[in-house]
């Protein structure tokens, strides 16, 4: 069974280990390849780790006019080749999830490759390995089904545009594709109902 | 006098606080690492496991230690990021003396004469306890052991205490009271196993972030979450219901929430009658505190009072958690109980999956209050004032009873005596007052006054920045020994790295100045393993039983929890089973409380209530976490956490500087406008000095049995700067 990444928003407690664990990489000490991101502070303190989805038919690699971002055996986009990468950014544009960034001093396009160095010898991601809420998962599809109510979610249409993931989303019920548009705001949980009834 | 040396700012040009960024040799050096050493993370009570990387005798970087079996690989943001404390530009290598416009290095000996003399000097002309020590909860078992001892062997004094006066004491007072035994009941796997998990005054994601995957874990399994405070925490988000309490206002919710239980015949009649005593005085005092009638005080409607009551009666199992916002209270103790309260009524304790927890938090904030370095207390757990733990102590010491000093002061006191001069003479370790102790003027004038101050510190603290000698202790990483993590379990800290320079292991310095205060053949220590032998041997009978712990043991299986009284015990790592409780009789104490309001409550001119507490990526005063680059980069300063209806009656918007004013003083800060807080508090981390001192506002009103700080509650006004 192939392993992924599970990535279940509504773990995510915004504390950034996996930022700070993926800046410990030495291919590129100091920069996390992951993000977190709070969606709307003012009202909520939900956060959501994002790290590139692996697609299966990658956006930024049809794009890119060099090559340089190849996809291995098992399905996971490698980051681009440093010898090929000629930093044009048509790849950061073109990446539904807004994954890839630019190092300009390097004219490189850098990404999370799922830690190809400890993958391949039997370890997990550090992001996963780390999360301290599980909010990031690492294992099979079987794995995560068992232990989780989340749902995985590997579809996801943005417009007329439909990706499918080798890594998921966790979402709280079934879902077959979801569709991403700019109006979509998580529903108020209800704990944040519940503290707008509190007594002053 | 113990004024600053010199300007502040030629103290932090000098020993920082500097930002490390990177490891010795970039983040390459940690993928060939000379060697890899399983240790701990040196922050908080959960006490993760990590492995550091060494190379060239330097820690280069860290990773996730997968088989120790509480975190499992798992690490927040300081864990990452602590091995940055190490090769740091800021680190102390050299002794320190005071001179007219800073510090100079001194030879050791020459220092540790200085000390010893000083000591003696002020003790002969204002009496023994005219010194005291203060010591603190990051130490490990041995050191914490060893600080004891040396305040009331070598010293003579009296008054010894520690931070952890600002942290667990009000939590263990209660849990000794009630179940004769001060520490979780139950082993975290026990959260995993149950049907409802209730959280109060915790922001475990926070301060505890790798509990967040044991209440998931429960909750994958269909078990419900209850969580109480007045911030809506990243784990209060998606709980099933989330009870936004008044600051303050603990204990009347929970005698409201137990009376609830009653109406819903949800008490357990048997368990009270075999296990406990005291309920009857309990169920008159809770019966006038209906939900209905306390809602406006607890600031919680009467409705999601009862349906916590309900969640609370429907599930077989519970385990209920709080941490410091019940706790730093001048009635925390009284919180705590009101907690146990309703744990005992229902008979929820000393089953699988099902008990109750403090959630410790410094990073020994169990072992370190358990071996004698607390005012009131010797190694073992045992009464300073109980004559025979006294007889006992001191035979294993080789003293008689009498040379052992009577109970002394709280920390807190500590610093009061010292602002009255009946204190003259201050040792001090692993504490940074200056910063963590509320009212932070009065610390420091406090601190202004001493006649003589040594510090041991591994950077220059706020507090340090006082003393008129500095002598360079050890990091966590520097040394052996062990310390007992939030669930009662014992380990393993094991030494990566040399200290650097002429940097000297803690305990050596202590066994030095204790030489040289003619007590050496009781310090005759060579490594922390004798010091543990000694801990060990002297626990053995008492209530803290670490009798049958060995090195060796805590090696092999990566921990053991006490009590462990004997080599061939398995440890204990659930009390109270059978509903056995650590009272002679056998029986848990029921304590009838009735609701006090905070010491200082709002009023027309202080009309919002303060609230402090932790961020992500700092702990505690901030001494190591503020010169790691990475995590200050997380949150650079402290904002004043308010919902946007009061920022709105402000006229305040976010991101606006503001001034937050109390009775003590006035701090400017950026505002933080969120409507994840209540509309009538605002909220202030805590881990920075000076100008930007969350505790330059906070009050110095203590708990009448703890002496925990009131941290939880003051009144202030915040307006905007003009």
């Amino acid at each position: 069974m192939i392993q992924e990444l599970y990535i279940d928003p509504n773990r995510c407690i915004g504390c950034r280990a996996c930022e700070q664990a993926c800046s410990e990489c030495p291919g590129h000490g100091g920069i996390p390849m992951i993000h977190l991101d709070f969606l709307d502070r003012a009202e909520s303190v939900q956060t959501a780790p994002t790290v590139c989805m692996h697609c299966e038919d990658p956006a930024c690699a049809s794009v890119c006019p060099a090559d340089a971002i190849k996809v291995d055996a098992e399905g996971v986009v490698l980051s681009a080749m440093a010898e090929r990468c000629i930093g044009c950014g048509n790849c950061v544009l073109a990446c539904p999830f807004g994954v890839p960034k630019l190092d300009p001093h390097r004219d490189l396009m850098m990404k999370c490759d799922l830690c190809y160095d400890r993958t391949a010898v039997g370890l997990r991601p550090m992001c996963a390995t780390v999360c301290p809420s599980g909010a990031i998962f690492y294992g099979t599809r079987g794995e995560v089904e068992d232990i989780r109510r989340a749902q995985p979610l590997d579809r996801f249409a943005f417009g007329a545009q439909t990706v499918r993931t080798r890594n998921h989303l966790m979402v709280p019920s079934p879902t077959d594709l979801l569709e991403v548009t700019t109006t979509l705001v998580a529903p108020r949980s209800r704990a944040e109902q519940l503290l707008e009834e509190c007594l002053c | 006098m113990a004024t600053l040396p010199c300007s502040a700012e030629s103290l932090i040009e000098a020993y920082g606080p500097h930002l490390n960024h990177e490891p010795p040799g970039g983040f390459a050096a940690r993928t060939a690492p000379d060697r890899t050493v399983n240790t701990h993370c040196c922050f908080c009570g959960q006490q993760c496991g990590v492995t550091l990387a060494v190379k060239d005798e330097r820690v280069v970087g860290v990773e996730p230690w997968e088989e120790f079996p509480f975190n499992q690989g798992k690490l927040c943001p300081k864990g990452i990021k602590r091995y940055l404390q190490n090769n740091h530009p800021d680190r102390l290598t050299r002794p320190l003396v005071r001179t007219g416009r800073g510090f100079a290095p001194i030879p050791w000996d020459e220092a540790l004469d200085i000390v010893a003399e000083r000591i003696r000097r002020i003790q002969l002309h204002h009496g023994r306890d005219s010194v005291a020590v203060l010591s603190g909860a990051s130490l490990t078992n041995e050191k914490a052991y060893l600080m004891g001892k040396f305040a009331r062997l070598a010293v003579g004094t009296r008054h010894i205490d520690y931070n952890g006066r600002l942290c667990m004491v009000a939590a263990g007072a209660a849990n000794l009271k009630a179940f004769g035994i001060d520490r979780a009941a139950n082993p975290w796997a026990d959260i995993v196993a149950t049907d409802l998990v209730m959280v109060l005054g915790s922001n475990v994601s926070e301060c505890s972030p790798i509990t967040t995957d044991y209440i998931w874990r429960a909750r994958d399994r269909g078990a419900r979450l209850i969580v109480v405070d007045p911030r809506l925490t990243p784990i209060a988000r998606t709980a099933d219901l989330y009870l936004p309490v008044r600051p303050g206002r603990d204990a009347a919710l929970m005698n409201a929430i137990l009376h609830a239980v009653v109406r819903l015949g949800g008490v357990d009649e048997d368990f009270i009658a075999q296990h406990t005593t005291g309920f009857e005085a309990v169920r008159e005092a809770i019966a006038d505190c209906a939900p209905e009638a306390v809602e406006r005080l607890v600031g919680i409607p009467a409705a999601r009072i009862v349906e916590a009551a309900e969640l609370w009666v429907q599930a077989p199992r519970t385990m209920l958690l709080h941490a410091r916002g019940i706790e730093h209270h001048t009635h925390g103790v009284e919180n705590v109980l009101s907690c146990i309260n309703l744990v005992l009524a229902t008979g929820k304790i000393g089953k699988p999956g099902c008990g109750y927890a403090t959630i410790t938090g410094q990073g020994n904030g169990q072992g370190a209050r358990e071996h004698g370095q607390r005012c009131n207390q010797l190694p073992g757990g045992r009464d300073i004032e109980n004559p025979a733990h006294r007889a006992h102590v001191a035979a294993a010491w080789g003293v008689t009873e009498s040379d052992i000093p009577g109970k002394g002061a709280t920390a807190p006191e500590i610093v009061e005596m010292i602002h009255r001069r009946e204190v003259r003479g201050l040792l001090s370790i692993c504490f940074n007052p200056l910063v963590s102790l509320p009212d932070a003027r009065f610390t420091q004038e406090a601190l202004e006054r001493l006649d003589f101050f040594v510090a041991i510190d591994f950077f220059l603290s706020e507090t340090a920045r006082h003393a008129d000698l500095v002598l360079p202790g050890s990091l966590h990483e520097e040394d052996d020994g062990t310390v007992t993590s939030v669930e009662g379990r014992v380990i393993r800290i094991r030494k990566a790295v040399e200290p650097p320079g002429e940097a000297r292991r803690d305990w050596e310095i202590v066994c030095e100045l204790a030489r040289r205060l003619g007590q050496g053949e009781r310090f005759d220590f060579h490594a922390p393993a004798d010091i543990f032998d000694e801990l060990r041997r002297l626990s053995r009978g008492g209530v803290a039983d670490y009798g049958g712990i060995t090195y060796e043991r805590l090696d092999r299986d990566m921990g053991v929890f006490w009590p462990c009284p004997t080599e061939d015990h398995p440890g204990t790592p659930r009390l109270f089973e059978g509903g056995r409780f650590g009272h002679p009789d056998g029986r848990a104490r029921f304590h009838a409380i009735e609701y006090r309001p905070p010491a200082e409550d709002v009023d027309d001119e202080y009309p919002i209530i303060l609230t402090t507490g932790r961020v992500v990526s700092q702990f505690l005063s901030g001494t190591q976490t503020r010169r790691i680059g990475p995590l200050v980069a997380q949150q650079p300063e402290p904002k004043v956490e308010m919902h946007p209806r009061l920022a709105a009656r402000l006229g305040i918007a976010d991101g606006e500087r503001v001034r937050v004013v109390s009775r003590r003083g006035a701090i400017e800060l950026a505002a933080h406008v969120a409507a994840t807080i209540r509309p009538d508090t605002v909220f202030i981390p805590y881990h920075w000095p000076g100008a930007q001192s969350a505790n330059r506002l906070t009050i110095r009103a203590y708990d009448p049995i703890a002496k925990i700080p009131e941290f939880k509650v003051a009144a202030v006004r915040v307006e905007r700067v003009a």
